[in-house]
């Protein structure tokens, strides 16, 4: 057998060294002709709750699946606790914790049982092993449905159930790959609040892909993901301070028109986003106004938001999260 | 958490889990014997008309001859059925979990192979005394041959399955290797019609011709058309062989 580790052990010497909970260095994936990945680094710290957040086709399903040591990278090293996922699988799938986007229980077994076989699968004891279930089923609020066949339960149920049975073994690093697909929005708050749960307790590093910016705007960090590359990161307050300024949407019959005008008169540059034109301005309560006067006749629709995370992706990209190309 | 990766547990704990679907699916338990005792009396009726029992040696009716047939289509029905369900629990199901832990690959191949095993031979045994109305004699060293000689066949039939089940990427595409390799692998074993001829030669190079030879030997005194021990022999050495491929294939994808 390989070296035996407490994952607990392995937790606390990790952090006295710092050792990053993931390191992704330049890695590029290609499949065929396309390019997947190009250049991608990022680093979490332990503890540390990340967001990759990005559209269909952005990449971030590709780097799950290579920190999940299901896919070899075309280029680059992908580091968990120090250990790398090409050279040391074992010991990484040891550390690791993964929640895919379709529940991986049996819908013929319990949940109990999934959880036991689950168990059996990471050679937990049997003393180990009953007492660990118990308390994560308490936990994730699953101790009445138990005894449950996985295939009864609600999509929201299940997902939890999929949960515990990512957290079962103690992993340092829990992934997550879109796990409020096909959830409600109560669901994929209860979802969240558990998670900042576990980490709070545990100190499990969390990282997931996700298209929605409600799920990443809960994160620590949010690492923006387009065409394969990152094209923003931060926390979600930075991120939407980097913009610094107020977004104001016109909806018009002549975008490009409107657009030379605004440059024209008011010297200001404007993105067109979904056929609407995008301006930021510092002082939007009282620009709009004026805009709304200078140009009556062509503004058939104006607002003003605080930018959301989905405002800061589209100022970086020019689309939106909801653009789908395809699955990464 | 101990986290301990060890090899025959969770071995254990996937062969253990393919028991447990397949009888809590009551249908499916349904289907794998009533499919195969259907087909083997329609079957056996109509061609035993046409054959002279006396050249098949093994028993002494085309249905007595078809009996060990009848049982590796039960084991190539499991081994499909075993096929398909792996290849939706990788994309959508348990197996994500398995592949992306500590379990060694061997672990993860064999535990497959052998839950499917004991499934098909559960519904063997349970067919087994049939074999008494067709003019099979059951003593207790020709069960014991029998059961070797269905669990060799069970694990060479069910870790090809595998094989080309992990190596498929949607049940669509397992469908032509289902039908190009699988069920020739059952037509041309002598499950419906002794080896003669071209065709006989071809025969004998198929594996899964010396399981039923062999289970027709330990069956029906007589019959098998060749000695026990070269079919014995050839049905082991062909399990290992497969469960190494597959065991290889699991690793590298």
């Amino acid at each position: 057998m390989p070296d035996t580790l407490t994952s607990d052990t392995a937790a606390s010497r990790d952090a006295a060294t710092s050792v990053a909970a993931l390191e992704v260095e330049q890695v590029r994936h290609r499949y065929g002709e396309r390019t997947a990945l190009d250049e991608v680094s990022l680093r979490v710290a332990p503890g540390e709750i990340v967001a990759l957040l990005g559209p269909n086709g952005s990449g971030k399903t590709t780097l799950f699946r290579i920190v999940s040591t299901l896919l070899r990278p075309s280029g680059g090293t992908v580091r968990v606790f120090g250990h790398d996922v090409l050279w040391d699988p074992d010991a990484v799938r040891r550390r690791i914790g993964v929640v895919f986007q379709q529940p991986a229980l049996d819908p013929q077994l319990t949940v109990r049982e999934n959880l036991v076989f689950q168990a059996r699968l990471y050679g937990i004891g049997d003393s180990e092993r009953n007492a660990r279930i118990e308390q994560l089923l308490a936990r994730l609020g699953l101790l009445d449905r138990a005894g449950d066949r996985v295939g009864v339960l609600s999509g929201g149920l299940a997902r939890r159930a999929d949960v515990a049975r990512g957290l079962l073994h103690g992993p340092g690093l829990l992934l997550l790959d879109e796990p409020s697909a096909a959830l409600d929005p109560r669901a994929r708050r209860d979802l969240m609040d558990l998670l900042a749960a576990e980490r709070e307790r545990d100190g499990t590093t969390i990282v997931m892909t996700t298209h929605l910016m409600e799920q990443a705007e809960r994160a620590d960090r949010v690492v923006m993901l387009d065409h394969g590359r990152v094209v923003a990161e931060g926390t979600p307050e930075t991120l939407r301070a980097a913009l610094q300024r107020d977004v104001i949407k016109i909806r018009t019959d002549d975008p490009q028109a409107l657009a030379a005008k605004l440059r024209e008169r008011f010297g200001l540059e404007s993105r067109t986003i979904d056929g609407l034109l995008a301006i930021e301005h510092p002082h939007a309560e009282t620009f709009v106004p004026e805009l709304f006067e200078a140009l009556r006749g062509e503004i058939r629709e104006i607002s003003i938001a605080r930018p959301s995370l989905e405002d800061v992706f589209m100022w970086k990209t020019g689309h939106r999260l909801g653009d789908g190309e395809g699955e990464s | 958490m101990n986290v301990q990766p060890r090899f025959w547990e969770p071995t254990f704990a996937l062969a253990q889990r393919e028991l447990v679907r397949f009888f809590r699916q009551r249908g499916r338990v349904f289907g794998a014997l009533g499919t195969p005792l259907f087909l083997w009396a329609l079957l056996g009726t109509g061609f035993g008309r046409h054959f002279q029992a006396s050249h098949l040696g093994g028993g002494e009716s085309y249905l007595g001859y078809f009996f060990p047939g009848m049982i590796a289509m039960v084991v190539l029905f499991t081994a499909v059925f075993s096929a398909i369900s792996i290849i939706q629990d990788r994309t959508g199901g348990v197996l994500q979990a398995v592949v992306v832990s500590p379990v060694p690959r061997a672990a993860v191949a064999l535990g497959l192979v052998l839950g499917g095993t004991a499934v098909a031979a559960i519904q063997a045994l349970i067919l087994l005394p049939l074999s008494l109305q067709v003019g099979g004699q059951l003593s207790l060293l020709g069960v014991t041959l029998a059961v070797a000689s269905i669990l060799a066949m069970a694990i060479g039939v069910g870790a090809t399955a595998l094989l080309f089940a992990w190596r498929s990427a949607s049940v669509q595409s397992f469908h032509a290797i289902m039908n190009l390799v699988l069920f020739p692998m059952w037509i041309l074993s002598g499950a419906l019609f002794p080896p003669s001829g071209w065709l006989g030669k071809l025969m004998l190079l198929n594996p899964v011709t010396y399981a039923v030879a062999a289970l027709r030997a330990s069956l029906f005194p007589g019959g098998g058309g060749m000695p026990l021990w070269l079919a014995l022999g050839v049905s082991w050495a062909f399990a290992v062989a497969a469960i190494g491929a597959a065991s290889a294939v699991v690793r590298r994808a």
